[in-house]
């Protein structure tokens, strides 16, 4: 027996990426799903068509420039936007006969054409403050922005992170408890980030330390939050509200000059503090996450930490410190909920808004631009149902609440198409 | 770089894995680790790299004893690791793979993508390869993702470098080029441990043998001892080399597959209209590189591809298109290649695994319940029968060797009335007694007249087994040659090139 | 050259990554009281005690009498000592004799009260107690037991009123119907799942939420479940035959859901421990991998289990709506207990018998902790019962943790993993 020696044959470019030949693959999804949509366009715009005209005001009183009122006759509008659908139904429809897939600008110009259809059915004969409509958007959508941020900075970091909702309550509670006490909102502030990151500690500890399902420690440190906080509020809060649960809250302040932009001007730049505090941190954290050393070896643990480990990053130590920060950045959430817009602590405030930040997480997969404009959808959703039993919808408002979620499950179950989470979040680190 | 180990001593729990292990590397030369699986290679080199804390013993550099915290103290002495299963994030670039652990940044604390960029290529230019720093590695073949673990090994001036079981993903070509690398680090006087169980790689570069067993090590030998020398104290006892077999007794072509082509959820063509038949009575052995499509075509067969074109027929009787359940039922024994992972339950006793794919009728289940009695009674009987060596049978599985897992998986599957037997990676992992009772076991369903498919990315072991050698690369059949074919015309097919005159 | 039987020498030997042979031989010498410490039945009791520490602590702390004492703790700390004890003693004695037996009351049928309620509010928890440990079995994480309960109550509720049925038969149906309603809106995600890959945790989260404005449109609209001629969000009573009976007469809540718990409890442990459909249901839980190649429709499977796990939960939203509140529902009938139900289910060990034990010790902290909110000088929140189930479940979730406190011998082997962690995708 003696040793093989082979020539030195050349090879065929290995370094290339491996190229099969492949076939396409048709997906029917978007366009079954647009045809759905399109259907119920046409029975709600055109077969049970509400007349009158739609009056959209795009501007308050006291704007210094003044936008001109939209009025839509809302049967023609119906009649119009239906048209459309169909029409950009039957291009996804020809471009998936082609191989082609269905781009997202498509499936954006169909949400945003069955959004005005819908409105100006909605609002026939009524007018929409949509500038009230989208400065509720904002509100509604800051605890989910800021439970957002925190849920991709521990998913990417490789932590699941469903304590979302008991980080936001605890940060509503303490928040609302310290600034009572001290008189000093920005105290309260603070208190918020601790809260959210005890709780974070504990979720880091339970689930880095001792191995526990982090799905479990999640729900269980909910039902901890809620159980803690709502004890304390009966027990101390409401023994002397005056003195324990009446925090001030935050002045608005208008920028200069960006506040006079029309339209954007009032919903974005007459705000508090807490909400300035969001776009930095939006910024911030999508910058960091992508550009810099702490986001490289971030992700480099939640895809892959043995990797992360061979290279010298303390896996278990990155992961602890990084769920900590996303407990504090969620709890400036939950600080919005008491120092920004309720100005009180009350039992279970949140009121499942975690959970609709965990939605945003996925749906806006796992980067946090995408999360961030998910979690305004979700707050959109949820204030037009306030808008329009304003106005006397004529949709339960039930349903209009159903929503967000309903648009979450239609997305878990792929009609945006399958999106890859960190490979390793959810799976405990162990060396070896 | 010198290095020194002394009286390396590692336990978990009531087992050691190393004993007061000696081991010495001088500057400049190749120095191979040879050990069997489970010796204990592994574990000794991850104490070298501070992934584990040993219990006893030091290491030395150039004679100064070193107290390595984690992998990040070790990198900072100047070593390195090439990886068995590479350290590399899949989505992640080349670049950023590379400079991960000791990134350099830029004002406001911007990564310095272009610094990484020029040293990954400075550092394959001197090697003669290309690499391309911005590719996305998950995108790369294995053969590349390894340069890409060199190179950042190196990036780090590394002196000492470990290259764990490093061919066990490559090409012989591809491993060819490998022992050219490692031979030009070893001239630039790079200290080079390359830890493989592959007698062949170890004489053809080594300049030192050390052989552990159990742990231990065992002996010294020099690259030119013979292959049975260095086999026999590898294991620890004369080794039965040969798989017995006599000429094969063919029957009909009973299985024949015919255009079938696999399609994955990116539409690529993992398997790539392949066609090939299996008669009664031999061997045919699938042979290819890891990843070119060997594990689709099985699973194909077995029904667990959603999308497969073509045709698969046993016993004239379509298969494509059936669930798993109806392909077993038509009697297909199926050895998966991960068997830890798609063999076995590990959480479930041994009884419960070999009854694990007949769960839905008699013997084992009637109205509905278990029959925990003959269930009992047909574990002992296999257990005693395939020598599995455990506790008894209501051990979980996971608790046993690698080899004795495979004894139960092969139990299972042998113990139904087969009409097509096919084993993925049969012997991967397993310790050399084991090797051997897979390896008669195998022969003996040949022998019964059963069509056998064996898929091995060993290439010694698909000539002890095949009849007859199919090489896949790149998702399709390259060729069906003689089991007498050279190797380095296998290799050449292997690479995806079929030389003239080679084809059955 | 030799022939083609030749094999090269040493060459057979493929390595696998990071096996390690498995040692067996173990000394025998002193383990035996290190297993006993270290038995699950341990640990749990010990957590139990932990979080009831830790909850009499809280209550200590919050209590205004001890606020007090402790305001001349230096002048005489014995006082502030006496007020903690009082209070945690108050507290706690107000939990036993809310949950197990009232020694004010003057004659055994009413000091025992107690526990009959304490086996009526364990009883929804058993039952969704064992959906969920069902489905985390088969490796499923059911959220969506709220959600499961109000379709089930809704369904179950509105034959109870609308229907008129003979007895029993209508009892029956009635029952059936919350079944069949709980196992369709659990089936749902097993389906979703199955088909398009999605996390059911994240689908079970949602259709909670889809199901609770569900029926709040349902309960505010007339011809729906609202009440004929009302304008509260509620439906109106159940009839008569439709209401579980007492099974201990009048004068005690408790009502034949607790014998349908019991049923389910045997059901259960017959499903997994005898059963074919339960080892294969076992054999996706622990490895689907494995099971999809043993020629097990893992797609299948999980609809299954999804459905029998809803149809367990929707059991305990039967119970609720014609057992314990008969006078109509609201859209809080579900009264947390699915939620609740995934305390129960960590703390039995998904195990049925566990299951019956751990329902029926929350059971017992819920019918306490109303005494304890309603006892007079003690007065403390029903909230703290959220507080000790969850530290409870905590701390057992890491034995490692009780160990510690309590000082007790380190196990041989790995930690365990309470649930098999994977989730490369998410679909979205």
């Amino acid at each position: 027996m003696s040793t093989v020696t082979t020539d030195q044959q050349a090879q065929p470019a290995a370094d290339a990426p491996i190229v099969l030949e492949t076939v396409v693959v048709r997906s029917w999804k978007a366009p079954i799903a647009f045809g759905i949509f399109t259907v119920i366009a046409f029975l709600l715009f055109i077969i049970w068509h509400r007349d009158g005209n739609s009056t959209f005001r795009l501007s308050s009183d006291g704007d210094l420039i003044q936008l001109p009122t939209v009025v839509l006759p809302a049967t023609v509008t119906g009649i119009v936007v239906t048209i459309l659908l169909a029409g950009v139904t039957a291009l996804s429809a020809y471009l998936v006969t082609t191989g082609k897939k269905v781009p997202l600008w498509l499936i954006t110009v169909f949400g945003v054409l069955f959004m005005v259809g819908f409105l100006s059915w909605a609002a026939a004969g009524k007018a929409i403050p949509i500038t009230g409509l989208l400065l509720g958007t904002v509100a509604l959508s800051v605890p989910l922005i800021f439970g957002a941020l925190g849920g991709v900075i521990s998913e990417r970091v490789g932590v699941v992170n469903i304590a979302i909702e008991g980080q936001l309550l605890a940060g509503a509670f303490s928040s609302a408890f310290v600034a009572s006490l001290t008189g000093n909102a920005f105290l309260g502030l603070i208190a918020a980030m601790i809260a959210g990151m005890l709780v974070s500690f504990l979720l880091a500890a339970f689930s880095i330390k001792y191995l526990v399902d982090q799905v479990i420690v999640g729900v269980v440190l909910n039902v901890l939050v809620v159980g803690l906080t709502s004890f304390l509020y009966s027990q101390v809060l409401t023994k002397d509200e005056n003195l324990f649960n009446n925090p001030p809250k935050f002045p608005r302040i208008n920028i200069p000059i960006l506040s006079e932009i029309p339209l954007i001007g009032p919903v974005l730049f007459r705000q508090t503090i807490i909400i300035y505090l969001m776009y930095i941190a939006v910024a911030v954290v999508f910058f960091c996450l992508f550009y810099t050393r702490w986001g490289l070896r971030l992700r480099a643990v939640g895809e892959h930490p043995q990797a992360a480990d061979t290279v010298g990053i303390n896996v278990n130590r990155t992961r602890f410190w990084n769920v900590a920060l996303a407990g504090a950045i969620v709890g400036l959430g939950g600080a919005y909920f008491t120092l920004g817009s309720v100005g009180a602590f009350n039992k279970e405030m949140t009121a499942g808004a975690g959970y609709i930040a965990l939605a945003a997480v996925i749906f806006g997969r796992w980067d946090p631009l995408k999360a961030t404009l998910a979690a305004l959808l979700f707050g959109f959703t949820q204030n037009l149902q306030f808008a329009l039993s304003a106005i006397g919808s004529p949709v339960p408002s039930a349903f209009m609440l159903m929503l967000p979620y309903v648009v979450t499950i239609f997305a878990v179950a792929g009609l945006v198409g399958i999106s890859r989470g960190p490979a390793a979040a959810g799976k405990p680190y162990v060396k070896g | 770089m010198k290095l020194q180990l002394r009286g390396i001593t590692k336990r978990f729990g009531a087992l050691t894995a190393n004993d007061h292990i000696d081991l010495t590397v001088e500057p400049g030369e190749i120095h191979a680790l040879l050990g069997e699986n489970g010796a204990g290679k592994s574990t000794l080199m991850n104490v070298l790299y501070g992934l584990y804390q040993a219990d006893e013993g030091e290491i030395l550099l150039d004679d100064v004893v070193q107290h390595f915290q984690g992998p990040g103290d070790a990198m900072s002495a100047g070593i390195g690791m090439v990886h068995q299963h590479f350290m590399l994030i899949p989505v992640f670039t080349v670049a950023e793979n590379v400079m991960l652990g000791h990134e350099q940044t830029r004002s406001g604390g911007r990564l310095d993508v272009a610094a990484a960029r020029k040293r990954v290529s400075d550092i394959s230019e001197r090697f003669g390869f290309s690499l391309d720093p911005d590719a996305i590695v998950g995108d790369l073949p294995v053969g590349v993702q390894q340069r890409v673990e060199i190179v950042k090994a190196l990036s780090r001036n590394a002196n000492v470098l470990v290259f764990d079981e490093p061919t066990a993903v490559l090409t012989p070509q591809e491993t060819d080029e490998l022992m050219a690398i490692m031979k030009q680090l070893r001239d630039e006087g790079t200290s080079i441990v390359f830890i493989t169980h592959k007698l062949r790689e170890v004489r053809e570069v080594a300049d030192r043998i050390t052989v552990i067993r159990l742990g231990k090590v065992v002996g010294e030998a020099s690259p030119t001892a013979t292959n049975a020398e260095l086999a026999s104290l590898m294991v620890g006892r004369p080794v039965e080399l040969t798989v017995h077999k006599e000429a094969p007794k063919l029957g009909g072509a009973t299985f024949t597959v015919r255009d079938l082509s696999v399609i994955d959820h990116l539409g690529q063509l993992v398997v790539n209209s392949v066609s090939f038949e299996v008669q009664e009575g031999e061997v045919l052995a699938i042979a290819g590189v890891q990843g070119n499509g060997q594990t689709e075509l099985t699973e194909a067969i077995l029904g667990l591809q959603p999308h497969t074109k073509g045709s698969i027929k046993l016993d004239g009787v379509e298969l494509v298109g059936s669930t798993p359940r109806k392909v077993l039922d038509a009697g297909v024994g199926f050895v998966p290649e991960d068997r830890s992972e798609d063999g076995l339950v590990k959480q479930f006793t041994i009884a419960e695994n070999l009854m694990l794919d007949r769960s839905t009728g008699a013997p084992f289940v009637k109205a509905g319940n278990v029959q925990r009695g003959y269930r009992d009674d047909f574990a002992r009987e296999k257990s005693k029968e395939f020598d599995v060596r455990s506790q008894g049978i209501e051990s979980p599985a996971g608790s046993l060797s690698g080899g004795n897992q495979q004894k139960v998986v092969l139990a299972r599957e042998l113990s139904r009335d087969l009409r097509l037997f096919v084993a993925a990676q049969p012997t991967r992992g397993i310790d050399v007694g084991s090797i051997e009772f897979v390896h008669k076991r195998i022969v003996a369903t040949r022998d019964a007249g059963i069509p056998v498919i064996v898929v091995s990315t060993e290439l010694d072991e698909v000539v002890a087994l095949a009849d007859r050698i199919a090489v896949m690369y790149r998702g399709g059949i390259v060729g069906i040659v003689p089991a007498n074919t050279p190797r380095e015309i296998l290799g050449l097919m292997m690479a995806g090139e079929l030389p003239a005159g080679a084809a059955a | 050259m030799s022939d083609t039987t030749h094999n090269p020498p040493g060459t057979v030997q493929p390595v696998a990554p990071g096996e390690t042979p498995t040692d067996t031989t173990q000394p025998r010498s002193n383990k035996v009281l290190a297993e006993i410490l270290n038995s699950s039945v341990v640990i749990s009791i010990l957590a139990v005690v932990l979080a009831m520490i830790a909850g009499a602590i809280l209550i200590a702390l919050t209590d205004p009498k001890v606020h007090a004492a402790a305001g001349y703790f230096l002048a005489r700390p014995g006082d502030t000592i006496a007020a903690v004890w009082q209070s945690a003693t108050g507290a706690y004695g107000a939990l036993f004799q809310g949950a197990i037996y009232n020694f004010k009351r003057p004659d055994f049928l009413n000091g025992i009260r107690p526990l009959t309620e304490t086996l009526t509010f364990a009883t929804p928890l058993i039952l969704a107690g064992l959906g969920v440990g069902l489905a985390f079995r088969v490796g499923m994480f059911n959220i969506g037991g709220r959600g499961q309960m109000l379709i089930a109550a809704a369904c179950a509720g509105w034959v109870g009123f609308t229907l008129d049925l003979p007895p029993v038969v209508h009892l029956l149906v009635a029952v059936a119907a919350g079944i069949i309603g709980g196992a369709f809106w659990g089936g749902i995600v097993g389906l979703l799942k199955a088909r398009t890959g999605a996390h059911e945790v994240i689908i079970t989260i949602m259709l909670n939420y889809v199901a609770f404005y569900l029926i709040t449109f349902m309960l505010s609209t007339q011809g729906l479940l609202q009440a004929p001629g009302s304008n509260v969000p509620k439906s109106a009573a159940m009839a008569p035959n439709a209401v579980l009976p007492k099974l201990l007469g009048d004068r005690y809540n408790l009502h034949a859901g607790f014998l349908l718990a019991l049923i389910a409890v045997v059901f259960v442990w017959w499903l997994f421990s005898r059963s074919s459909i339960g080892f294969r249901f076992r054999a996706v839980g622990e490895n689907p991998n494995a099971a999809r190649v043993a020629g097990i429709d893992v797609k299948n499977t999980y609809v299954y289990a999804m459905l029998l796990s809803g149809g367990l939960i929707g059991l305990a939203g039967v119970s609720q709506v014609l057992g314990t509140v008969t006078s109509g529902f609201d859209n809080g009938i579900d009264a947390g207990i699915g939620f609740d139900a995934i305390t129960v289910a960590l703390l039995g060990r998904s195990r049925p018998g566990g299951i019956l034990i751990a329902g029926i010790l929350f059971g017992a902290l819920k019918a306490g902790g109303y005494s304890m909110q309603a006892t007079q000088g003690v007065n403390v929140p029903i909230d703290i019962v959220l507080v000790l189930q969850a530290l409870i479940v905590l701390f057992i979730a890491a034995p490692p943790l009780v160990r510690a406190i309590f000082f007790l011998p380190k196990p041989d082997g790995s930690p365990r993993v309470s649930r098999r962690a994977a989730k490369k995708e998410v679909s979205a």
